[in-house]
């Protein structure tokens, strides 16, 4: 069958499980086993990817790989769901190789990823996760979760530590239930955990009451990256220009922003970091995450942006 | 830049540790819980290199939980500190070594309250008061001050409130807020968060 191809389930054998070979038979669900029987890394033997990769990172050459996560993505949570926003300049250190890169990667219609960094590293990675997000729905039949998918991929990636990896990704999707609880059980029955000072992380238990544990319901915000870094939060921003568009979103954010106001707080954030950043530009893709999925806002050129924000403030 | 302390009692372990989660100069979260629970009486607070940190307090947590379904019933502190000291050693001279600092604290029946230091050598220390970070610089002295072995729960809270204190007068970077829990035979107890203002 196809799909049992590309999950590689095979069937249990109970002549190797006896003589404790079960472990071959396991589907070890990654899937980047590349043909090996057992999952392994694929590198040549004898060959060690951190230390050849010092050289060329940390070392004194000429030559000299600079991995940075050059781009602007941004992502905030409000009352409305969860705003995306990217640059799509794509550079080769200081050549600038399209202007025109999608950043985001549609994982499906309840998911987003956008991307920072090695733009190989990234699409790849991403893809892989789609791949293992589309395998969660048919094996659960149920959605995969924000939590879920980002931890899926910041463990795929953090076995890759030290190889020179770049990627700095947000997960941005809409969960279907509850899916956290609170750390001290004690405490979650009485109901006595400390409030979270995130007014986004009010949860709702599984009979509708609310609850001050800081579990996720809803609009769902993870950054991930190559150091297999995983955070919830409610506003985040990757790559070069993220200290620019941090300040436009800081001052003027607020969780109560209308759906129109969150369109121009996003685009303006994007627009200033290709303003001030060499390494974004090109055009401000958004993208909305709704209840019943995402809506790819508008793409516009940040040249176009430059001078309606001037006639504006005119 | 990230802070834990710890703080023996006779028959608790008062820990704490800061809250925000950055990333080279920008604070990307401010209300990062740096504490993962071993078990209903061990608690393992973990700071280092980024993604080191949870990737292998994860481990350490999911391993401590397999032996309880295993075998039915909970490591004591000990076990799970050298249990924790030997896979930071293996790892540390291997291909990956993972760069944290950790704290241990938990209260066992038998042992009473333990609180153990460890190092990204993994180097293993039982100590009644411990701290990790720059703010170690400053506050480790207040501990060696103020500490008795007797401490009450209400003497340790205040004793934490001085280091905290000294953080935010001395250290140079802003760490607004810090997680507190308490640790004591009937398990892990959040307290309130101790931030600028309450001070």
């Amino acid at each position: 069958m196809a799909l049992m191809d590309v999950c590689r389930f095979q069937d249990w054998d109970p002549a190797g499980f006896l003589f404790g070979e079960k472990e071959q038979f396991l589907d070890q669900g990654h899937g980047f086993a590349f043909g090996a029987r057992n999952g392994e890394i694929s590198v040549p033997r004898g060959l060690d990817p951190v230390k050849f990769l010092k050289l060329y990172t940390d070392g004194d050459d000429e030559v000299q790989i600079k991995l940075h996560h050059g781009t602007t993505t941004l992502a905030f949570k409000f009352q409305h769901g969860v705003m995306v926003a990217v640059d799509s300049r794509a550079s080769a250190g200081s050549y600038i190789s399209t202007q025109a890169f999608k950043k985001v990667i549609e994982i499906n219609p309840y998911l987003l990823g956008t991307m920072s960094g090695s733009a190989a590293d990234c699409v790849y990675w991403e893809r892989m996760l789609a791949k293992q997000c589309r395998i969660y729905k048919l094996r659960n039949k149920k959605r995969i979760s924000v939590s879920a998918a980002s931890k899926l991929l910041a463990n795929m990636v953090a076995e890759y530590r030290g190889m020179g990896l770049s990627m700095g990704t947000m997960v941005c999707g809409w969960d279907e239930k509850f899916v956290k609880t609170c750390m001290s059980s004690a405490d979650a029955r009485r109901g006595t955990c400390i409030p979270s000072i995130n007014p986004l992380d009010l949860g709702h238990l599984a009979d509708g009451s609310k609850t001050h544990c800081p579990g996720i319901l809803g609009p769902g915000l993870y950054y991930v990256d190559e150091n297999g870094v995983r955070l919830s939060g409610s506003m985040f921003s990757t790559g070069s220009g993220y200290g620019y568009a941090y300040g436009v979103m800081d001052s003027g954010y607020k969780y109560d922003l209308t759906v129109k106001e969150a369109y121009n707080l996003a685009q303006r954030a994007i627009y200033h970091a290709t303003h001030r950043d060499a390494y974004s530009g090109g055009t401000v893709n958004m993208y909305h995450m709704r209840e019943n999925g995402w809506i790819k806002v508008s793409q516009e050129d940040v040249g176009d942006l430059h001078h309606r924000y001037a006639a504006e403030a005119q | 830049m990230e802070y834990l302390i710890g703080i023996q009692g006779r028959d608790f372990v008062l820990v704490s540790s800061d809250r925000v989660a950055a990333s080279s100069i920008v604070a990307m979260k401010h209300d990062y819980d740096k504490m993962f629970k071993l078990s209903e009486k061990i608690m393992l607070l973990c700071v280092g290199e980024a993604g080191d940190t949870v990737q292998f307090a994860e481990y350490i947590q999911k391993n401590v939980q397999l032996y309880k379904m295993r075998n039915g019933y909970e490591l004591s502190p000990s076990a799970a500190a050298n249990f924790t000291r030997k896979n930071l050693a293996e790892y540390l001279r291997s291909r990956t070594p993972y760069h944290v600092n950790m704290l241990l604290a938990g209260c066992d029946e038998h042992e009473g309250p333990a609180l153990y230091y460890m190092d990204y050598l993994a180097a293993l220390a039982k100590a009644p008061f411990a701290a990790h970070g720059y703010g170690a610089f400053l506050t480790l002295s207040i501990l060696d001050r103020y500490y008795k072995p007797d401490i009450t729960r209400e003497e340790a809270v205040e004793l934490l409130k001085k280091c905290l204190q000294e953080i935010q007068k001395r250290f140079i970077l802003n760490l607004p807020s810090f997680t507190v829990r308490i640790i004591d035979n009937n398990g892990v107890h959040d307290m309130e968060q101790i931030s600028v203002s309450n001070l």
